[in-house]
């Protein structure tokens, strides 16, 4: 069993966001940075699971720059066997998935992990473009996996529901809660992560045609409006006639 | 031309799909062309795509589309927007959506931008288009360079509208993709409306002490139409089943109203419903930290509020 998780780098989810003075940069100063929650909790665990109950590697692939480094290690730490970095800025997210095509391709991995989303862009996009680059079956917002053989059963979150569906190997999938539980390192996993290989991979030339280029914050909320408990009529006037949403 | 996919599981097209059409309908004007929807699968009505603006219908009615399979529904997507020249490529940031939309990319060789929640402006030729990013914490503006550009609308972010245009419905195939997922079932909750598409939602928290005491939430939630939800805690506590918890680890949500009852609003709570158009707190403790969110606030017992909040909507929707 050979598997593959794509772990990305986000400021952590308590961060205070912010930007350069005209707002065309994420501004890092103070942030501390982990793991993206899904990759770690769900993906990176529900592969090593399955690595200890049928034997294998699993592989742990972030695309960035050396900094990440401790990120990574925290993924050995957890339990993958060996890591790959692509060494380059993250710029978007198809200049990501040809990254990781372009490494996976000649690999053969049985499975590569995503998670659902990155918590700092919010797209949940690499997954499908890299399951296309490499002509895979793709199945989004997995909660639940189990192999049987060569067949995977899923089940796949949809819009107020799940969705059972089989697939065979290989293929690829983006972990969403209900996979795994989350795991801390503990200190051996920790002791053995400085040992575990860490490659790093010059990247491939793209360009990514959709470019973040502004950021801003949202408006400020105008502040709460207060409504004595025993004002309720008050409460859903307000909600006619001044918010107008019933 | 602007090409949207409409949804339709189950041979039904969602509130997600008139929304697509209807803001690809507007991209439309805004690049001077015209708005042409596909759906795959059996439909039941696909001429109903009219009435958001689209001004002819494709639909390939092969019942291999009625089940979801993101290779064979991107192939058939891409195939339809490269005979017809499409320029831009509108889908729903759904879980359909969200499978297909970087498979139609990189075969269009296009750049992708999802989630986006406002029309876009032009740029020369190039398209700018906003999403919200940092789970609500900011917004992020993009830029797509590329001939073709594909775009996935976040739920809620547009609103259906009636642009009626005179349509036609046209059966087409595709050379056929076959799907390597086999889909074995599909379980639904039957008479709610999904969190994702719920328009009013209606949430509460650990501060209701126990899941006996969520009749008054259901209530409440059955006066106004609404969906409920819960905190993770509760979730996890399994006070209410899984598929309610909102947040960063739950379900990301931009209902027009979300009402949160003993919800103490941790930032982690917050990134999956801070994109709500007007919140209402109700919670006993001034400083809980949710107020600084809330459009409108009240302090005191949930075990009073609720049930009192319940009758004045009851009187509200009477009168
Ligand atoms: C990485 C991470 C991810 C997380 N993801 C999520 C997520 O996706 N979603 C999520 O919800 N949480 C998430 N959490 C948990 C989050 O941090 C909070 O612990 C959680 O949201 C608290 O739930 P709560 O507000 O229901 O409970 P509490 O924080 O216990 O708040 C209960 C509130 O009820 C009020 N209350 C009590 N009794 C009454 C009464 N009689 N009348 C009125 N008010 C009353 C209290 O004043 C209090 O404010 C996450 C945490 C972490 C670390
Ligand atoms: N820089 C990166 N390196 C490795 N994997 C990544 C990177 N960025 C995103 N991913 C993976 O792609 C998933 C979806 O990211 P996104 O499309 O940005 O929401 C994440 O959960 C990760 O599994």
């Amino acid at each position: 069993m050979k598997l593959l998780v794509c772990i990305s780098q986000t400021p952590d989810t308590t961060s205070k966001i912010s930007f350069n003075a005209n707002g065309t940069e994420f501004n890092a100063a103070g942030v501390q940075f982990i793991m993206n929650p899904y990759d770690e909790w769900y993906a990176l665990v529900r592969a090593c699971e399955l690595r200890e109950a049928l034997g294998g590697t699993v592989v742990a692939l972030n695309v960035g720059p050396a900094a990440n480094e401790t990120t990574i290690r925290k993924a050995l730490a957890i339990g993958a066997d060996e890591a790959v970095r692509i060494d380059c800025e993250p710029n978007g997210a198809g200049f990501v998935a040809k990254q990781i095509a372009e490494y996976a391709r000649a690999e053969n991995f049985d499975i590569i992990f995503f998670g659902k989303e990155t918590i700092d862009h919010n797209g949940s996009e690499v997954g499908a473009m890299v399951a296309e680059h490499l002509d895979l079956p793709y199945v989004s917002y997995a909660s639940k996996l189990d192999l049987n053989g060569s067949t995977a059963t899923l089940e796949r979150d949809i819009e107020g529901g799940v969705e059972v569906l089989e697939v065979d190997l290989p293929f690829v999938l983006s972990a969403a809660k209900g996979m795994a539980e989350q795991r801390i390192p503990n200190m051996r996993g920790i002791m053995t992560a400085r040992s575990k290989p860490l490659k790093e991979v010059p990247a491939v030339a793209f360009e990514d045609s959709a470019k973040a280029v502004q950021f801003s914050l949202p408006p400020a909320k105008a502040g709460v409006k207060l409504i004595q408990p025993d004002q309720m009529d008050e409460l859903v006037r307000l909600l006619h006639e001044e918010a107008k949403i019933i | 031309m602007v090409l949207v996919f409409a949804e339709s599981p189950r041979g039904q097209f969602k509130k997600s799909s008139y929304e697509a059409v209807t803001y690809g309908k507007k991209v439309a004007d805004l690049l001077g062309t015209s708005c042409i929807a596909l759906t795959l699968g059996t439909t039941k009505d696909a001429g109903e795509l009219g009435r958001y603006g689209a001004t002819k219908v494709l639909s390939i009615p092969d019942a291999s589309f009625d089940t979801f399979d993101s290779q064979s529904y991107a192939s058939a997507i891409s195939e339809i927007a490269k005979s017809n020249n499409a320029n831009v490529v509108v889908l729903s940031h759904t879980s359909t959506g969200k499978s297909v939309a970087g498979r139609v990319a990189v075969r269009l060789n296009a750049g992708l931008v999802s989630g986006v929640n406002s029309l876009p402006t032009t740029s020369g030729a190039a398209l700018r288009v906003k999403k919200s990013v940092f789970s609500g914490k900011a917004i992020a503006e993009y830029e797509i360079s590329s001939e073709v550009k594909v775009l996935s609308l976040m739920g809620n972010a547009v609103k259906p509208e009636n642009l009626g245009s005179a349509v036609t419905v046209e059966t087409v195939s595709v050379a056929s993709a076959k799907g390597r997922v086999r889909v074995k079932s599909v379980k639904t909750q039957e008479g709610t409306v999904p969190l994702p598409e719920a328009e009013i939602v209606v949430s509460a928290g650990r501060g209701m002490k126990g899941p006996e005491n969520w009749g008054m939430v259901e209530s409440l939630a059955a006066t106004l139409g609404a969906t409920t939800a819960c905190s993770r805690p509760v979730a996890d506590a399994h006070w209410r089943p899984h598929h309610e918890h909102v947040g960063q680890t739950g379900i990301a949500i931009r209902p027009n109203l979300y009402i949160a009852i003993g919800i103490s609003g941790a930032i982690q709570h917050l990134a999956g419903v801070n994109n709500s158009k007007v919140i209402v707190v109700i919670n006993k403790d001034a400083e809980a930290p949710f107020f600084k969110a809330a459009d409108y606030g009240v302090v005191g017992d949930l075990f009073e509020i609720v049930p009192r909040l319940d009758e004045a909507f009851k009187k509200f929707k009477a009168g």
